[in-house]
């Protein structure tokens, strides 16, 4: 048998767009397949395909030789297919082997037996080395684990052809070198491994071929062996990529954001999630706060913002105190804010995408008056701004939100907050989830917003962004500001220590 | 033929706003059908012709029905409005009935002592209504605003201390002991009918179906065109945006409430402001305040089709007076109405159907609105 998996000619449309458009995929047995593309190249709706969430328009699926129909995700299943999505499907205040037979378990005049589960879970766990505890709750577990968890989960139904949606996405430096030995070893074992990613080193690590996709169709299959990164890259943007943003070095002015050992409270877990953190950001900068997801990152920008009240400390604005400001008045304080839940805070989604260009900017005379809008000038604005910002979509300023693509979302967002030029510009993890292309025009943007004279706070999870972003590093484990470090000098290991609390200045 | 339908379809498909339209459409088609399944089943020589008499329920009686028609149709577009404007800024005004007795107390009793307004009386009396209404209407926009106390256990509880109060004050300040009612308003607090009797002999319509038109275009205008209904809605689509945004999501609750309370202040009043209806001291629900949760579904919380959907009720109430002549219980409209809702609950689900029909018969791929339904 040569092919696992065979998906020809495989067509499937959505409103305005072809996401897959006569596509090919083969999977060989044992092998670790990456299936690269920019966001919206149709990586995600292939696998979808495959999967049985989506049934294609055309073409054939063939599985172990012979023709299938996958309707549905049991369908997928029965025939050994499993897949770890991007975003994981636990059920938190379940154990680890409650979620792992989840749908398939074992029971006894209807009573659910687990001895026999967990056994076997202990088994999976020490064949392909792991190392979970199937009684730990899953809130309780580190987002690696979690993941080790949803690979169980396939090999507990006996998948042998494995799906990773982005599966670094969350991980630390020392987890995806972990995960990608499991990826390596569940190969020897015997599964084929299909691998969605967009991040080039990964490919070159781990995997044997790659397909690439570019805007639905199939740009061609490549040994990984044979192929460069720069070959990669240019074959799945269309054209040269420059890896190394150019930047000049930063010439630091006045301060402009001032923050002073600013602590906010989590009511829920009665503790404070940021800790007496302080740190300035200067025009013309570009500050990063870095740090693992969860470690009170998202929360000391809601204090900055004000979508949470501090509960101790001070914010100040270019020598204005704004800690007790409502958001509006910060935001007219002279901040701009690209918020980490594009969706969630950024976006209207069933607004029409003019609607939401305006979305902090509505009540200016520019676009209203006597509380009546000037809709003429809201177009006009929306124009400008989708051209400016490349914002790409089906009916241009009256395309719904919801309907636009994840990198075409943040464009727009970015370019909203940018226009209003305010003095510091706030962009957590700006480019999240987004592709090569994508990543490389918003990195553009806010280096020359910085080279504008605006101050940047940058906070990101992604190592690479931030040592290629950065002109001065801000650490942050379990809320605490940890140590601050100039680019120039720091590696990534180190910071990784940091991030991951093996090390905190003052105590090095 | 096919052709024309074709590019019907195409067209619609463009237009997200139309597939919701069409499946409220669908809705209102379904109710009808299950209603002549079930007239056929129970009497099938009358079926047709008792049909007919529902479907063009205005129509029955020249002038008088349409009037009629109209005259029904008024408070049940006033609560269908109150429960609409709220869906929009994203809350569930299951209290509609409750601010609606408490606008027909206020007004009654404003009708009844203040006959010292002389022409004013009427517009003083309805005002009076709306602001009873308002007020009850915020009293759970400030609990939800304030306290996070969820506005449906909110409403829903005031709902009972309207109703009760409503007994206990009109016992105590205008009460009609003969009649065991409320006393009667003054002449001059009466919603005036003004040139309306002559066009629309022998109904019973007056001034409030100007009034219900003129608050349809107003909420139109202010959730269409003005910065306050761009924040109201974008409260309700997405409170965490709004909040990003720095709109003041607290304020917008309760205004976005009050205004809803209004609403149905305007409905209690303009029932009640009328010769031969009275206030009764009994520990009833009005029906009405329901009916527009059903009227603001079908009419995709959206005013105009609000006031489309409720001038439909009037019409199918009317239906159901002229089902009488044949051997039928007027009770066949309302197991009609219940359908229809029903359907227009559904309304998500039948938007996919039409989406999905207009896909095979065009090709072409519809987005869908979303947002319209009860989160």
């Amino acid at each position: 048998m040569e092919h696992v998996i065979e998906m020809e000619h495989i067509t499937k449309e959505f409103p305005g767009i072809k996401a897959n458009d006569d596509v090919e995929f083969r999977l060989r047995p044992q092998e670790i397949h990456a299936l690269l593309g920019e966001n919206g190249a149709g990586k995600s709706t292939l696998m979808s395909v495959l999967f049985g969430l989506y049934e294609p328009d055309e073409g054939r699926i063939r599985v172990r030789g012979t023709d299938v129909k996958i309707r549905n995700p049991s369908d997928a299943n029965r025939l050994g297919i499993g897949m770890v999505h991007q975003h994981f499907k636990l059920v938190h205040n379940f154990t680890v082997a409650e979620n792992i037979v989840l749908g398939y378990e074992d029971t006894r005049w209807g009573l659910l037996r687990f001895d026999s589960a967990v056994e076997r879970i202990e088994s999976l766990s020490r064949q392909y080395k792991l190392r979970v505890d199937p009684y730990a709750k899953i809130e309780d577990i580190s987002v690696g684990q979690q993941q080790r968890v949803e690979i169980l989960k396939m090999l507990y139904r006996d998948a042998d052809i494995l799906i990773f949606d982005e599966p670094t996405a969350s991980l630390t430096p020392q987890e995806i070198d972990e995960l990608m030995k499991i990826l390596r070893r569940l190969a020897e074992e015997g599964k084929s491994i299909v691998l969605i990613t967009h991040k080039l080193r990964e490919i070159q690590q781990v995997a044997d071929r790659c397909t690439i996709l570019r805007k639905g169709k199939c740009v061609g299959t490549v040994d990984v062996a044979s192929t460069t990164s720069d070959e990669l890259a240019e074959k799945m943007v269309g054209r040269k990529v420059v890896f190394e943003v150019e930047k000049t070095p930063a010439r630091p002015a006045e301060t402009v954001l001032r923050v002073e050992n600013l602590s906010v409270h989590n009511p829920l877990t009665e503790s404070d999630v940021v800790k007496n953190v302080s740190f300035e950001v200067c025009r013309g900068q570009i500050l990063c706060v870095a740090g693992i997801e969860g470690n009170g990152q998202s929360e000391l920008i809601h204090g900055i913002v004000g979508l949470k009240p501090a509960s101790g400390g001070r914010v100040t604005v270019n020598g204005v105190e704004v800690t007790d400001y409502s958001i509006r008045e910060r935001s007219l304080s002279g901040i701009s804010h690209v918020p980490e839940d594009r969706q969630r805070h950024g976006l209207v989604l069933d607004y029409t995408l003019e609607n939401n260009l305006i979305l902090n900017q509505y009540f200016e005379p520019k676009f209203q008056s006597r509380g009546f809008f000037r809709f003429d000038e809201v177009r006009r604005h929306a124009v400008r701004l989708i051209d400016e910002y490349d914002v790409r979509t089906s009916h241009g300023p009256l395309s719904l939100a919801r309907s636009m693509s994840g990198g075409n979302q943040q464009k727009a967002i970015l370019g909203r907050e940018i226009d209003r030029s305010s003095d510091l510009l706030i962009a957590v993890q700006p480019t999240r989830g987004l592709d090569v292309g994508a990543i490389e025009f918003i990195h553009k943007q806010i280096i020359a917003e910085r080279d504008k004279g605006k101050a940047v706070l940058l906070v990101s999870l992604e190592l690479d962004e931030v040592m290629t972003l950065s002109d001065h590093i801000v650490v942050m484990f379990e809320g605490e500001n940890v140590g601050e470090f100039d680019p120039a000098v720091v590696t990534e290991h180190e910071l990784g220590l940091y991030m991951s609390g093996s090390k905190r200045k003052g105590a090095a | 033929m096919t052709g024309v339908w074709r590019t019907l379809l195409k067209r619609i498909a463009d237009r997200p706003t139309s597939i919701s339209a069409l499946s409220s459409v669908l809705a209102i088609v379904s109710g009808l059908l299950v209603g002549l399944v079930i007239m056929l089943v129970v009497n099938p020589s009358d079926a047709l012709p008792g049909f007919v008499t529902i479907l063009f329920g205005a129509f029955n009686a020249g002038m008088t029905s349409l009037g009629n028609t109209l005259y029904f149709g008024v408070p049940i577009v006033l609560t269908g409005l109150s429960v609409a404007f709220a869906f929009r800024t994203g809350l569930f005004n299951i209290g509609a009935t409750g601010q609606l007795t408490m606008g027909a107390f206020t007004a009654v009793y404003i009708g009844v002592n203040w006959g010292f307004l002389g022409p004013l009386h009427w517009v003083v009396a309805l005002l009076g209504g709306m602001l009873a209404g308002a007020v009850w209407g915020s009293i759970p926009g400030f609990l939800k605003a304030f306290r996070n106390v969820h506005e449906v256990v909110a409403s829903i509880m005031l709902n009972y201390v309207a109703m009760y109060m409503n007994t206990m004050l009109i016992k105590q300040l205008i009460y009609n002991q003969q009649y065991a009612r409320a006393l009667s308003p003054q002449p001059s607090a009466l919603i005036p009918t003004w040139f309306l009797d002559d066009i629309f002999v022998g109904s019973s319509i007056n001034a409030g179906i100007f009034i219900a038109i003129a608050l349809t275009v107003v909420l139109h205008i202010i959730l269409n065109y003005t910065v306050f209904g761009y924040e109201l809605k974008s409260v309700g689509f997405n409170k965490d945006a709004a909040k990003y945004a720095g709109m003041n999501e607290k304020r917008n609750v309760v205004l976005s409430m009050t205004i809803s309370g209004a609403l149905s202040g305007a409905a209690g009043a303009i029932m009640f402001l009328v010769a031969g209806r009275h206030l009764e001291p009994v520990n009833q629900l009005l029906q009405e305040g329901f009916t527009g949760i059903a009227i603001a579904l079908l009419g995709l919380s959206a005013p105009i089709g609000v006031f489309l959907a409720g001038i439909f009720y009037g019409n199918l109430e009317q239906g159901g007076y002229y089902l009488q002549l044949f051997d039928f219980m007027p009770e066949i409209i309302d197991i009609i109405i219940a359908v229809i809702i029903y359907f227009s609950a559904l309304s998500l689900f039948l938007q996919k159907f039409v989406a999905g029909y207009i896909r095979r018969r065009t090709g072409e791929e519809v987005e869908l609105q979303e947002g319209s339904e009860i989160k």
